[in-house]
């Protein structure tokens, strides 16, 4: 299988603020050396505790935040995307639906607007939507709709690799069935590696196809998903699917 | 209960709303009217009417030059509401743009900017205009520009604060991941985001500039004749204050209208958040 990306040695800091202008600026290091690859088209959970650096890691895997050592080699023309956690911050709030799906193609291409629009709306229905909701705002629509739209919005470059950041921990649980559900569906249809951030133990054993465990900055084990499960090594790993009560 | 207090919250709203658009319009639309036509011509002065009291004729009297008193009040509003909209547009966009960059990169040109800005901040904005008004020299245009000058670190702190609120929020991520370029990113997609915070200061603004520049002309450092602003009719009237104070009340209550109508405007505005 190919590799769609590789992470070698990922070092991330970030100064904290100076509490005086003569004090020196010290550096706090959140990612402390990660070695990992994702496969074209699989779907890999990223699990670990509250703070230990998940979306620090995918913000430097979208070039959001600048690596202090390491390299990312990612081996798809097209860039990586991202779904965030809160559908409600990440639309914005003064732009419609419309302008939000085709924001990236008025950047990155030369399509003219009636192809854009024609592929907003293609885009729309894949996610389970009608076109009237085009027109609408982010505050006019349900949470569900919302994490529809910016999966959307997300896959108009037509991304190799997605990156979900505990994609429906924000929706109700009956919405969240539905959202992985799509996404599933948008994995095999488009042939879609996806990074799948998560606390909830039993989504990833549903989805993914292996498992990374972070502690403190760093992956402390990562296999295939019946490894981490059925045969867990690392004592945090244990401790995490007791505490998800998942039974040894 | 607490909805009774919720619909008596929503009526006094409603109460301000309906003074402020009353106040503002008495105001504004002779003034709109003053910009094409007035009575009199506002400059011509009439020896036999020096100082006529309210007639037919001269709904207001005549002033010590024997001009029509309504004449000058409509010209004189008109110039007042230019030179603050005048003002607050030169105020809103250089500190608009200045807050965006600062409040976006933050930084080394931000410390500097800042720093400027504070000490800018700190004196009184009327008498930094005065400052300004000595080294451009009097004049509706020069009055404008100096005044603006001063309002813009205000503007330029709250468009600061709102995009150093804004910059970390997941929408301006994503709008970077589409491809945005930084100019974009600011004034495209977080912009929008600022407008409601920069109407009810803009709304603030434009009073204080009315007032500033009603200062500045009753010192005689503002509109210079043969203009007329509602400042300089205060300043020309004070002489004859006891003699003839309806020279004064004229462009004072004018005054004290217009800047209590959009003040509440600007409350209401304000409330809507
Ligand atoms: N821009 C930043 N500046 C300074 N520190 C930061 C910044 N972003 C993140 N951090 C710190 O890095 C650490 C990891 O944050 P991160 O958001 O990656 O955690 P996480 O694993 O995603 O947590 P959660 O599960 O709660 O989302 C935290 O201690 C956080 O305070
Ligand atoms: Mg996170």
């Amino acid at each position: 299988m190919d590799k769609i990306l590789e992470v070698k040695d990922l070092h991330v800091s970030f100064a904290e603020e100076r509490k005086s202008l003569f004090e020196k600026k010290k550096r706090i290091e959140v990612l402390k050396g990660l070695d990992f690859h994702i496969n074209e088209g699989e779907i890999v959970g990223l699990v670990g505790e509250s703070g230990c650096g998940k979306s620090t890691l995918a913000k430097s895997i979208l070039g959001l935040v600048k690596p202090t050592q390491g390299e990312i080699i990612i081996s798809s023309k097209e860039h990586p995307q991202m779904v965030f956690q809160d559908p409600k911050a990440s639309l914005n709030p003064a732009k419609t639906v419309r302008f939000i799906l085709e924001e990236p193609l008025r950047n990155l291409t030369d399509m003219s607007p009636e192809e854009r629009f024609e592929k907003a709306a293609e885009m729309i229905e894949k996610v389970g939507l009608s076109k009237e909701y085009l027109d609408r705002y982010p505050d006019e629509l349900s949470g569900g709709q919302r994490q529809r739209i910016s999966i959307a919005a997300s896959l108009m470059m037509d991304p190799k690799l997605l990156i979900a950041d505990e994609p429906v921990s924000a929706l109700d649980v009956t919405v969240q069935a539905q959202v992985l559900e799509l996404l599933k569906e948008l994995h095999k249809s488009l042939n879609l590696a996806i990074i799948f951030i998560s606390h909830d133990l039993r989504v990833v054993y549903q989805l993914c196809d292996r498992v990374m465990v972070m502690k403190n900055g760093l992956i402390v084990e990562q296999n295939t998903r019946d490894e981490i499960y059925r045969n867990p090594k690392h004592e945090y790993t244990k401790s995490l699917l007791k505490s998800a009560g998942i039974g040894l | 209960m607490s909805k009774k207090t919720e619909t008596n919250n929503k009526k006094s709203y409603d109460f301000n709303l309906i003074v402020g658009i009353v106040l503002t319009a008495i105001v504004v639309i002779p003034s709109l009217i003053g910009l094409f036509w007035t009575p009199y011509n506002p400059e011509t002065m009439n020896s036999s009417l020096k100082m006529a009291g309210p007639s037919l004729q001269h709904l207001m009297g005549c002033d010590n030059f024997g001009r029509d008193v309504l004449s000058r009040v409509m010209k004189g509003s008109t110039t007042t509401l230019l030179i603050g909209l005048g003002t607050v547009a030169f105020g809103c966009i250089f500190g608009t743009v200045v807050g965006a960059f600062t409040g976006y990169y933050g930084g080394i040109i931000d410390e500097i900017l800042m720093r400027c800005n504070d000490v800018m901040f700190s004196f009184p904005s009327i008498l930094l205009a005065l400052v300004f008004v000595a080294v451009l020299g009097s004049g509706k245009y020069q009055v404008t520009v100096a005044l603006g000058i001063a309002f813009i670190p205000s503007y330029a702190r709250i468009v600061r604060s709102e995009y150093i609120r804004i910059k970390n929020m997941d929408y301006v991520q994503s709008a970077k991941l589409a491809g945005a370029a930084d100019l974009r990113v600011m004034f495209v997609h977080m912009l929008p985001n600022c407008i409601r915070v920069l109407a009810s200061s803009v709304l603030i603004g434009f009073n204080n500039a009315v007032l500033a520049e009603a200062g500045l002309s009753f010192l005689g450092i503002g509109v210079q004749p043969p203009d007329a602003s509602l400042g300089s009719m205060l300043s020309e009237a004070q002489t004859y204050l006891f003699s003839k104070p309806g020279l004064a009340i004229a462009p004072g209550i004018t005054l004290i209208m217009m800047v209590l109508g959009i003040a509440l405007l600007g409350k209401k505005v304000d409330g809507k958040k």
